[in-house]
C-alpha cells in the first residue's frame, strides 16, 4: 500500500496527473470509500486493503471531462469495465493514468456477519501483501476467519489476475477463481418454472428501488435513465406500481447486455441483498450459448453481441424452452 | 351451470407487433382472404421488428397482456436489410431471460410471416390463441404487479 | 390537447356488416382529445373526404382518426385530404377496421369490440401526433462510377448519354477490365474486344465523361445527393497533355518490347516493361511507369524512356494529386476477379505449368495474347492434344476453403472454349467434369448441346480428386464418375480450371468509405432483392455488375443499364424530399456511446461533439446526430439505444407505449 501511495504522490509532485482517485478510510476499518486525493495531506487517509472491492472505473467518466489527467486505481476486473467505457466513449483515455493495483481476491463483511462476528474494533491480515487469516478484534474477543472463506462470491469466478489496460501496474496480483461462473444461474434453470417463479417474487419483492446498483455500475452510465424520463412513460412515480420495479430490473439487465463485464458491483451494493448479478450473468451465458463466447470489456473494438448478428442466429423459439 | 362457464370462458389479450412491410401486410392478405382468427388479438403496426424496444413487450405485460407476439419479415427479407437480425437477438435474449425468471415460454413467440403469407399469419395467431389460452390469464406477471 | 375527429367508415357492408359504426362512433366519442366523431359509407369517396374537410375546418381539428381499411390502402388518400385542409399530412392515423377486423370476424359484438379498441389505440397515438415536415436537400447533378470494367462503362455512356456528367474512377492504367482480357464471348462467339474496344473510345470521347484512370476513391463523405469524394490520382509519371501514345518507350527501353516484370493484363504468361500499357487498345492511350519496377526509381540510373520518347512526355518527377469532387449520387461497379488457387493443392496449379485457369486460357487463345492465338502448354509451347476442364474449383464449395455460391458463368465459359478448341484444332479431344451444368439464359443451353450434340466435347458428371503432373509432361486427371460409378485416370496434356470468381478485393475498403454493406462473400448487398436489386441500402449508392453478384456479360449490362437509370432518376431531381419519419436524437439524453450507430444500415448516424446547455450545465459532449437524408425511418436504433435519446417521428416512443396501453386498457 505505501508503495501505492508514494508512487501518486509521486505522479501528482512530477505533473504527471492532477489527481487520483483511490480509496480512503470509512467510518468502520471494513468499509473503505472511493475519494479523490489532490494534495499530499489527502494520502493519510488514503487505503488499500481486502475490503476495497468497489470498482472505480465508473469515476474517471466524470474525472476525464476534468482539466488534467487523473491517476485512477483499477484492479483486474475493474480494467475490463474501463476498456467498455472506452469503447462507448463514455472516458477519455489519455485524460486517465491507469494504475493497475494487485488484487487477490475482495472481501464481503456479510460473510463475517454470517460467523456471528460483530462489534468490530479493528481488521488484520487484509492488508494486499498478507495471505492467509484475517483476524477481527472485536468488543467480544478475537475472532479469525480464513481470507478465502471471506471473499465475496464473485472473486470466486475471477476473470483473472491480469489488467486488461493500465499504464503501469503495483503489485502482485492472484487468480481466485475456484468456483463455476454460471452455476447459480444453471441451478436456476433446472428448477421448475414454478420454483424460478417463486424465487425470483421473492428476491425482486424485497427492492426498495434505490438504485444503489443502476448507481455503481459502470455499465449503467446513461445521463438519464429511462425510469426517471418522460420517453416511455416509465417515470418513477410516488405510488409506485411494484411491476416497474421487476420491470426496471429486467431492463436494467437488457439495458447493459453485451457491455456487462460482471464485476458484480450491483450485487455487491444492494442493501437488500438481492443476487441482481443473476440477470446478468443470465444474459452473459445465453450470449455465450447462443453467439459464442463474450466477455465485455476485454477487447475494446469488439462488437458488442447486441449490435451484431449472423445470417443463421438461432431463432427466439428456439432460445426458449430448452430445459423442457 | 354450463352456460355460465361458457360466459366466464377465459378470452386472453394478445399484443402482436407487426412490421409495416412484411408482417402488417400479410395480416391485411389474411384479412383480404377472410382467413379468420380469434378478436383477441390486437395488431400495432411498427416500422421494423427492430423498432420493437423490450419496454413496449413488458409494458404490455404490465398492462395486462396475457401473451406478446413479434411479426416481422422472414431473416434475409428485412425492408431495411438488417432490423429482423437485431430483432431476432434481442428477443431470444429478452424471452429467454423471462422464462429463467419462472414466466411461461408459451406467453412470447416470434414469427417470421411474408406479405404473401396470410395463411400463415392466421394459422400463427390462431395457434399463439390456442397456446395463450391454455396458459390461462397472465397471473405470474400479474403476480409481480402488485405486491405479495 | 388535440381536437381530434373520428371518422368510422362503412366500406358499403364491408366493415358495417360485422362492426357495428353507430355503436362505435358513440363510444369513441367521449375519448381523450376527440372533438367529433361520425360515420359514413365510404370515407375514401370524393364526398367522404368532403365530410372530413369540413369538419377539419367547422371544429377546428388538429389530428384524425380514420377507421377503414388498412392503411397500406388509404393512409395516403386521407393524408393528402388533410393537407387540402390546411392540415399537416402527419396528424391522422388509420384504425384498420377492415383487414385486421370486419373480415377476420364473425360475431359481430366481438368484432365491434375489437374496433372500438383498435380506434382508441390510434386516438391515443394521434394525441401524441406532432406536425411533420418532409425535408428537402439539393442535389448535385455528377455521378461518379468506380470501376471501369463494361458494368462501370455501361453505366457511364447511359449516365452521359442521358446527359449528366460523370465520372470514372479505375485503378488501372486502362479502362476494359476483365472483359478486355476475354478472347471471345459466349453464346454468340463474338470477339470481346471487337464489342468492347468501340465503347472504351466512346467513354474517352463523351462530353460528359471525365475518366480518372491509375486513379483509386481516397474518401468519401456527405450522403445522397451531395456526396464528396477525394480522389487520388496516382502519378503516372508520364505527361498526358504531351504523350502521343506512340508507345515508342515501350519498345525501345533498356529491355525492349520483351520486359521484365509479368504482365498483369496477361495474367503473368508475358512479361512487360516497367514503362507500359497494359494492352495494346487502352483508353486513354498513355502509358503509366509503374515506379516499384522500374529501373531509375529504384537505383536513380537509366532514364532511357525520357530520352527516346519524341513528344518529351515523361515526366519522373510527377506527384500523386488527389481531387476533391462532388457527387449527387455514386454507383459501385468495381468488379471481380478470381479466387487465389493456393489452397487448392490437389490441382496442382502451382506445380505445373500446363495446369492453368480459365482466364489465362483466354489471354493464351487471344490473337493479341502471349502466344499471339496459338493455343500451346506453357511448359514445351507444344499444342495440346488431350485437355480437361474441371468446372466448380472453389464454387458452390460447402467448406471454408472456397465460396458457397455458384460463380455462374463458368459452365458457359467452358462451353465456349471447348466449341472454340474444336473449331481450330479439331482433332483436339476435350472432357469436361463438372458437378451440374448450369445453362439458364437466352440461347444458353442450345449453346451448351452443341457443344455436347456437334462438337462431342466429353462431359463427365464427376468431382475430380487429384490432378497429377507426371515425369513425361503428361498429367494425369483422377475423377470419379458419378453416373457410371466408376474411378476415372485420365490422361491428358493441359487441364483448365473453372476457379471460382470473387469481388474485387478492393471492394471492402469502399464499402466501408461508403457505408454500404457488404455479404459474407464480400458482395455488395441490395437494398431489396427483388425489388431495388440495383441500389445499395445507402441511399445514392449504386450497384453495378459482378460487384453486386455473379453474372454474365448480358446481364451485367442491362444491370449497369439499370444502375444508370436509377442516377439519372436521381439527378433529374433538384431537390430531394426526405421521409419526415425519421430517428431523432435528444441530445441531452445522448450518451454518445456510438450503439446506435452499429445497427444503422444506412450510415445515418455520425457523432460530433456540441455545445449542451444541459439545465445550466454547460458542457460539449459526444452526441449522434441523425442524417434525416439517409434515415430511412426502421427505428433499429431506438431499440438500441438504453437511454431513450434517440427517437422515431411518427413511431415514437411514447406513441407505441401509448397503444400498448390502450389496448391493454
Amino acid at each position: 500500500m505505501q508503495e501505492l501511495i508514494n508512487r501518486l504522490k509521486e505522479l501528482i509532485a512530477d505533473g504527471t496527473v492532477v489527481r487520483a482517485i483511490g480509496w480512503k478510510k470509512g467510518d468502520m476499518p471494513y468499509n473503505p470509500e472511493p475519494a479523490y486525493f489532490e494534495k499530499p495531506e489527502d494520502f493519510d487517509d488514503f487505503v488499500y486493503d481486502g475490503f476495497c472491492g468497489a470498482n472505480l472505473s465508473k469515476m474517471m467518466i466524470e474525472a476525464s471531462k476534468l482539466e488534467g489527467k487523473t491517476a485512477v486505481c483499477l484492479k483486474p476486473c475493474d480494467t475490463y469495465s474501463f476498456n467498455q467505457l472506452i469503447r462507448e466513449h463514455r472516458v477519455v483515455r489519455e485524460n486517465a493514468y491507469i494504475i493497475g493495483v494487485a488484487c487477490r481476491g475482495k472481501l464481503d463483511i456479510e460473510k463475517a456477519r454470517k460467523e456471528g462476528i460483530k462489534g468490530i474494533k479493528s481488521v488484520t491480515g487484509i492488508d494486499i501483501e498478507g495471505d492467509g487469516e484475517v483476524v477481527f478484534d472485536t468488543i467480544y474477543g478475537e475472532k479469525k476467519m480464513a481470507y478465502s472463506d471471506l471473499m465475496l462470491d464473485r472473486c470466486h469466478v475471477c476473470k483473472g489476475k491480469d489488467h486488461v489496460i493500465f499504464d503501469e501496474v503495483i503489485g502482485e496480483s492472484k487468480d481466485t477463481d475456484d468456483a463455476d461462473r454460471f452455476e447459480e444461474v444453471r441451478k436456476i434453470e433446472k428448477m421448475t418454472p414454478e420454483e424460478r417463479f417463486a424465487f425470483f417474487k421473492s428476491e425482486l419483492s424485497k427492492c426498495i428501488r434505490c438504485n444503489a446498483c443502476r448507481n455503481v455500475c459502470p455499465a449503467c452510465s446513461c445521463r438519464k435513465c429511462v425510469f426517471d424520463g418522460t420517453k416511455f412513460d416509465s417515470q418513477q412515480k410516488a405510488n409506485v406500481d411494484s411491476f416497474e420495479e421487476k420491470m426496471f430490473h429486467i431492463i436494467r439487465a437488457f439495458h447493459v447486455a453485451g457491455r456487462c463485464t460482471d464485476c458484480g458491483e450491483c450485487s455487491r451494493v444492494c442493501p437488500e441483498g438481492i443476487p441482481l448479478h443473476l440477470f446478468n450473468r443470465k444474459f452473459i451465458k445465453d450470449i455465450d450459448d447462443f453467439y459464442g463466447e463474450f466477455q465485455a470489456g476485454k477487447d475494446p473494438e469488439a462488437q458488442s453481441p447486441l449490435t451484431d448478428f449472423t445470417f443463421d442466429d438461432l431463432e427466439p423459439k428456439d432460445a426458449v424452452g430448452r430445459g423442457e | 351451470m354450463s352456460m355460465n362457464e361458457e360466459k366466464k370462458e377465459f378470452r386472453p389479450l394478445i399484443v402482436a407487433f407487426c412490421c409495416n412491410w412484411c408482417s402488417y401486410a400479410g395480416a391485411d392478405l389474411a384479412g383480404s382472404s377472410r382467413l379468420s382468427y380469434p378478436a383477441d388479438v390486437k395488431i400495432i403496426r411498427v416500422p421494423c421488428s427492430g423498432r420493437v424496444n423490450p419496454m413496449f413487450i413488458l409494458r404490455a405485460f404490465e398492462r395486462g397482456a396475457d401473451g406478446v407476439i413479434i411479426c416481422g419479415c422472414h431473416p434475409g427479407d428485412c425492408h431495411y436489410s438488417t432490423g429482423n437480425y437485431y430483432a431476432r437477438r434481442r428477443m431470444a435474449l429478452l424471452f429467454s431471460m423471462l422464462e429463467y425468471m419462472g414466466i411461461e415460454n408459451g406467453r412470447t413467440r416470434v414469427e417470421w410471416c411474408s406479405a404473401a403469407e396470410g395463411a400463415k399469419f392466421s394459422k400463427t395467431m390462431n395457434e399463439f390463441c390456442e397456446k395463450v389460452k391454455s396458459l390461462g390469464e397472465n397471473v405470474r406477471l400479474g403476480d409481480l404487479r402488485c405486491k405479495n | 390537447m388535440q381536437k381530434i375527429g373520428v371518422f368510422v367508415c362503412h366500406c358499403g357492408t364491408n366493415i358495417a356488416a360485422t362492426v357495428d359504426v353507430k355503436k362505435v362512433v358513440e363510444l369513441v366519442r367521449y375519448e381523450p382529445g376527440v372533438v367529433f366523431a361520425d360515420d359514413y359509407m365510404y370515407m375514401c369517396s370524393e364526398a367522404g373526404q368532403e365530410k372530413i374537410i369540413e369538419a377539419i375546418k367547422e371544429y377546428g381539428l388538429t389530428g384524425l382518426v380514420i377507421c377503414s381499411c388498412s392503411p397500406r390502402m388509404h393512409e395516403k388518400t386521407f393524408r393528402a385530404c388533410a393537407e387540402k385542409a390546411g392540415l399537416n399530412p402527419y396528424m391522422v392515423e388509420v384504425a384498420n377496421i377492415r383487414e385486421q377486423c370486419s373480415w377476420i370476424h364473425k360475431d359481430k359484438e366481438e368484432a365491434t369490440k375489437k374496433a372500438v379498441i383498435l380506434a382508441r389505440a390510434a386516438i391515443a397515438k394521434v394525441n401524441l401526433n406532432t406536425p411533420l415536415q418532409e425535408g428537402e436537400s439539393p442535389v448535385t447533378k455528377r455521378a461518379l462510377v468506380i470501376g471501369g470494367g463494361i458494368a462501370g462503362i455501361q453505366t457511364a455512356l447511359d449516365i452521359a448519354d442521358a446527359g449528366y456528367e460523370v465520372d470514372i474512377v479505375e485503378k488501372e492504367p486502362s479502362i476494359g477490365g476483365r472483359m478486355s482480357q476475354f478472347d471471345k464471348t459466349f453464346p454468340t462467339l463474338d470477339c470481346a474486344s471487337c464489342i468492347l474496344t468501340p465503347k472504351m473510345v466512346e467513354v474517352n470521347q463523351h462530353p460528359n465523361i471525365t475518366l480518372y484512370t491509375y486513379s483509386e476513391v481516397e474518401k468519401v463523405s456527405g450522403y445522397v445527393g451531395n456526396f464528396d469524394v477525394d480522389i487520388r490520382k496516382k502519378a503516372r509519371s508520364v505527361d498526358f497533355g504531351k504523350c502521343t501514345g506512340c508507345g515508342e518507350c515501350q519498345t525501345k527501353g533498356p529491355l525492349g518490347k520483351i520486359g521484365n516484370i509479368p504482365s498483369e493484363f496477361d495474367r503473368g504468361l508475358k512479361n512487360r516493361p516497367a514503362i507500359y500499357m497494359p494492352f495494346a487498345q487502352a483508353v486513354p492511350a498513355v502509358p503509366v511507369i509503374d515506379r516499384e519496377n522500374c529501373t531509375y526509381f529504384k537505383t536513380g540510373k537509366c532514364g532511357v524512356c525520357a530520352k527516346i520518347c519524341p513528344s518529351k512526355a515523361v515526366d519522373y518527377e510527377q506527384q500523386d494529386e488527389i481531387v476533391t469532387v462532388k457527387y449527387g449520387a455514386i454507383v459501385v461497379a468495381t468488379g471481380f476477379d478470381i479466387i487465389n488457387l493456393d489452397k487448392y493443392g490437389e490441382y496442382a496449379y502451382n506445380e505445373c505449368p500446363d495446369v492453368i485457369t480459365s482466364i489465362e486460357l483466354e489471354r493464351l487463345m487471344n490473337a493479341a495474347g502471349p502466344t499471339g492465338g496459338h493455343l500451346e502448354r506453357m511448359s514445351d509451347h507444344k499444342a495440346p492434344k488431350e485437355i480437361v476442364f474441371i468446372q466448380c474449383v472453389g464454387s458452390r464449395c460447402d467448406d471454408d476453403k472456397g465460396k458457397p455460391y455458384c460463380s455462374k458463368v463458368c459452365c458457359m465459359y467452358t462451353a465456349k472454349h471447348a466449341m472454340l478448341i474444336k473449331d481450330h484444332w479439331p482433332d483436339t479431344n476435350i472432357t469436361v467434369f463438372y458437378i451440374d451444368v448450369r445453362t439458364p439464359g437466352k440461347n444458353f443451353d442450345e449453346f451448351y448441346r452443341r457443344a455436347v450434340e456437334q462438337y462431342h466435347v466429353n462431359y463427365i458428371k464427376g468431382q475430380v480428386g487429384k490432378v497429377k503432373p507426371q515425369p513425361d509432361g503428361s498429367i494425369i486427371v483422377q475423377a470419379a464418375d458419378l453416373l457410371d460409378g466408376k474411378q476415372i485416370n485420365k490422361k491428358c496434356d493441359m487441364v483448365v480450371l473453372a476457379a471460382a470468381i470473387e469481388p474485387n478485393p478492393g471492394v471492402r475498403k469502399i464499402a466501408t468509405m461508403l457505408t454500404a454493406s457488404i455479404d459474407n462473400n464480400n458482395f455488395l448487398t441490395e437494398a431489396h432483392a427483388k425489388l431495388r436489386p440495383v441500389e445499395s441500402p445507402t441511399a445514392g449508392i449504386f450497384l453495378s455488375g459482378m460487384a453486386q453478384g455473379p453474372k454474365d456479360i448480358p446481364e451485367t449490362v442491362s444491370q449497369a443499364g439499370a444502375a444508370a437509370v436509377k442516377v439519372v432518376g436521381l439527378l433529374a431531381k433538384d431537390k430531394l424530399k426526405t421521409n419526415p419519419c425519421t430517428a431523432q436524437c435528444d441530445t441531452l439524453l445522448c450518451n454518445g456511446c456510438s450503439t446506435c450507430a452499429n445497427v444503422c444500415p444506412y450510415g445515418a448516424i455520425t457523432y460530433e461533439d456540441v455545445q449542451v446547455n444541459d439545465h445550466g450545465l454547460r458542457e460539449t459532449r459526444r452526441v449522434a446526430q441523425v442524417n434525416v437524408a439517409l434515415c430511412q425511418g426502421c427505428g433499429a436504433c431506438t431499440s438500441a439505444c438504453p437511454s431513450g435519446a434517440m427517437d422515431l417521428q411518427g413511431f415514437s416512443n411514447r406513441q407505441i407505449t401509448t397503444e400498448v396501453d390502450a389496448i391493454c386498457r
